[in-house]
């Protein structure tokens, strides 16, 4: 074992976070400015898209690169690097990685400049898990492709621009995932409907997306027609391992440590109850297995094997530690956990609200369910349900 | 940056593996538990300590290999696949001991023996009152002269029935320290319980005004409690790395049970019912590695953040293996219930691992207990 970093590696560290003490002020000091310098001189850096190669305009980082600049990153409470979320994780890679060269030219600097905004249309009414019997029609009209049907769960499809949306181009496959083509679509296309949906705790942050006769042209194709499964699914694995979300998954904790020092419960401190302490310091060790297991799997990055379904391992722990810590927090806050907002709520209500919103990650991206059945039948050989 | 094994400790685990195919296979390790009176195959420890495996941690100049801990983790997961029966971790916690405290002349004394399999050692700690912290050492020490004479009782003390040495803590006044004892000095009593876990062997020793002289008391006169709590830390580790092998070998006969045994016209592996508990103990098995991992390697750094690390990985064990055992003879059904049926001896062995150098509460407690600028509350 050896966690010494490569001097190139060092020089890099101490290039962050040189930047980050001349251009991250605390975040009770950012101005309504901050935001826009801050995307002008991240992409300066070329940190937008960082693992990207140069040639499209990332940052050509190394793996260990890229864990030093979201770690630094994150232990300083930096903003996200870049602003088109989606774009970043999977519509760039995918297109990177499948497109031609117009398509790159095309979309990846505004991916990268943050000019437009990407949704994803997987998910239909009925294709959630089993998202290979997806439905939604297409046809081909010479040049153009003809779209009817529906898409739901959609992020962020509202304030989207851009949509990479999976649709059926033919039935005759062998197997479910035969027939599914993966298409670019400009949001603002004729035909299509998007209705926001209200979430569990009162926000629309996802909605149905109808496709009524939208015509795209076939140039706004993604891979080869028939393919598209292959696109997301290269997509996907360009999910790296868990550092972020680790930090996040720190922050909380010493909020809720900090909650639970602040907070009554029964006359003395929450802090001090034996089975709240025990589930706090539980969920603290399930963050640093978290983190451990994350370094375990970028030293076989680093060996150059690509990760396959273990990456499940840190999503169940995630899945579930969304869901205590929220759990937790409002315990700690006892009756007043009723009362959602106004005066006296503890936080403005944030804690009622993060208990509220753990689907989002939960059920995102495979259910714990899913991961489950990821995990038995391609890791430990069990048959297929 | 590499968080993993080398080559060298690759190759080990491959001929440890090995090793253990040929020599100890479930039946066999039946056999060795049932038959043998002090529980292990003398001939099969012997050869292992031929072979280096014992003095794996101890230094080159006392008869040890002078490898890291990281090192020793490998062979212990692999012991604890197949449940190998052996008083090994004993022995290198009563070796380590020596090794920190020690004096020349006391590891001339004990390490070479400890080393080549001659002589067994083991940590005597805890007492009736079943405390792993100071308040839990009250065996009384007389001072005579320059001589010490203990009486009192030491209770669950590992492989007490084979032992040679005792590393025995025991409070003079308010200092708390260490004596090595040897099994045949006088006023010396040991004797193994009748263990839940056959593998597995604890016992008491009763000290009936043993003399203890300066040669054998271990340190200076300084409180040896900061190195008893190494020690317990250290064992927490060793007993977590030999017990997520064991965990993983119990998964692994539960899932090849799962994919052969057919209901409903099918294996029952195919059922979300039966394949999702599985995945959840990979899930504990792979984490309870990567915290155990880490652990060793802050023991080769003699990093204060041991304990810690020590505590989250025997906390998480500690759960999550009697768990794992449960679930693996529940999904086995009626077979699993019976005798004949491996699986439950990996039941009986979270029940060992999960209070030997701290359970569950004890190691949550001690994380939560830890100063708020270090993060406790």
């Amino acid at each position: 074992m050896d966690f010494q970093l490569s001097q190139e590696e060092e020089a890099f560290r101490d290039e962050v976070r040189a930047f980050l003490d001349e251009n991250l002020p605390p975040d009770d000091q950012r101005g309504p400015s901050f935001g826009g310098d801050w995307l002008k001189k991240i992409q300066e850096k070329r940190w937008v898209g960082f693992s990207w190669p140069k040639e499209v305009g990332g940052g050509g980082g190394t793996i260990m690169e890229q864990v030093i600049l979201k770690d630094e990153m994150a232990k300083r409470k930096a903003p996200a690097l870049g602003t088109c979320f989606m774009g970043l994780a999977w519509v760039g890679p995918s297109i990177i990685q499948y497109g031609t060269d117009e398509q790159k030219q095309k979309f990846i600097p505004d991916i990268l400049n943050g000019a437009q905004n990407w949704c994803t249309g997987y998910s239909e009414p009925d294709s959630g898990s089993d998202l290979a019997s997806l439905k939604c029609k297409c046809a081909r009209e010479g040049d153009d492709y003809l779209i009817n049907g529906q898409k739901i769960w959609t992020s962020i499809a509202m304030w989207s621009q851009w949509i990479i949306l999976l649709v059926r181009t033919s039935s005759d496959g062998e197997a479910k995932h035969d027939g599914i083509t993966c298409l670019l679509v400009p949001m603002d296309s004729e035909g299509i409907t998007v209705n926001p949906i209200k979430n569990m705790s009162g926000a629309a942050v996802f909605a149905e997306v109808f496709f009524d006769n939208v015509r795209v042209p076939v140039a706004n194709r993604l891979g080869e027609e028939g393919q598209g499964w292959q696109v997301t699914i290269s997509a996907l694995a360009n999910e790296r391992s868990s550092i972020a979300e680790v930090h996040g998954l720190k922050r909380k904790l010493d909020e809720i440590k900090e909650l639970a020092r602040s907070c009554q419960k029964n006359g003395r401190p929450a802090s001090e109850i034996p089975s709240l302490r025990r589930r706090i310091v539980r969920a603290e060790t399930k963050v640093e297995a978290m983190r451990l297991n994350g370094m375990r799997f970028l030293t076989k990055q680093l060996k150059g094997k690509p990760l396959g379904s273990e990456t499940s391992i840190n999503k169940l722990h995630r899945a579930e530690l969304e869901i205590e810590l929220g759990e937790i927090g409002v315990e700690i806050l006892g009756s007043s956990a009723g009362i959602r907002s106004g005066a006296g709520t503890e936080g403005g209500g944030k804690w009622q609200t993060y208990s509220l919103n753990w689907p989002e990650v939960v059920i995102g991206g495979g259910t714990p369910n899913i991961q489950k059945n990821i995990i038995s039948e391609r890791i430990l050989g069990l048959p297929k349900d | 940056m590499n968080f993993g094994f080398n080559e060298e400790q690759e190759l080990l685990r491959a001929e440890v593996r090995k090793f253990l195919d040929q020599n100890a296979s479930l039946g066999e390790v039946r056999k060795i538990s049932e038959e043998e009176p002090t529980g292990f195959s003398r001939r099969l420890y012997n050869r292992m300590a031929e072979l280096g495996w014992v003095g794996l941690t101890l230094p080159e100049a006392h008869g040890g290999v002078g490898l890291d801990f990281v090192t020793l983790i490998v062979l212990l997961e692999e012991t604890g696949r197949t449940l190998f029966p052996s008083p090994l971790i004993s022995t290198v916690l009563a070796a380590r001991a020596i090794e920190l405290a020690g004096s020349e002349e006391q590891m001339t004394a004990w390490l070479p023996g400890l080393a080549d399999g001659s002589k067994i050692g083991t940590l005597a700690l805890l007492e009736a009152s079943d405390r792993y912290d100071e308040l839990g050492i009250e065996l009384e020490a007389k001072r005579d002269g320059d001589d010490l004479l203990l009486s009192g009782a030491k209770q669950f003390v590992p492989d007490a029935g084979c032992a040679d040495l005792f590393v025995v803590s025991y409070r003079e006044q308010d200092r708390i320290g260490l004596a090595l004892v040897a099994a045949d000095a006088s006023g010396v009593t040991a004797a193994d319980h009748p263990s839940m876990d056959l593998t597995k062997r604890i016992g008491s020793l009763t000290l009936d005004d043993v003399r203890v002289t300066p040669a054998a008391q271990l340190g200076g006169s300084e409180s040896a409690w900061p190195l008893v709590q190494n020690l317990i830390d250290i064992g927490a580790v060793l007993v977590t790395a030999e017990s997520v092998g064991a965990a993983e070998g119990g998964l692994a006969i539960t899932t090849e049970f799962a994919k052969q045994r057919v209901q409903f016209g099918n294996p029952i592996g195919k059922y979300q019912a039966v394949k999702h508990p599985l995945a959840e103990m990979y899930v504990d098995v792979e984490s309870i590695k990567s915290l155990v991992y880490w652990a060793a390697w802050l023991i080769d750094e003699a990093s204060d953040e041991l304990p810690l690390a020590a505590s989250r990985a025997k906390a998480y064990l500690a759960e999550a293996f009697p768990r794992l055992g449960i679930a693996g003879v529940g999904l086995h059904g009626g077979v699993g219930y019976t005798w004949e049926y491996d699986i439950q001896l990996y039941l009986k062995r979270s029940k060992w691992a999960r209070p030997i150098f701290g359970d569950a509460d004890f190691h949550y407690e001690r994380i939560a207990s830890r100063p708020a600028e270090q993060g406790g509350l």
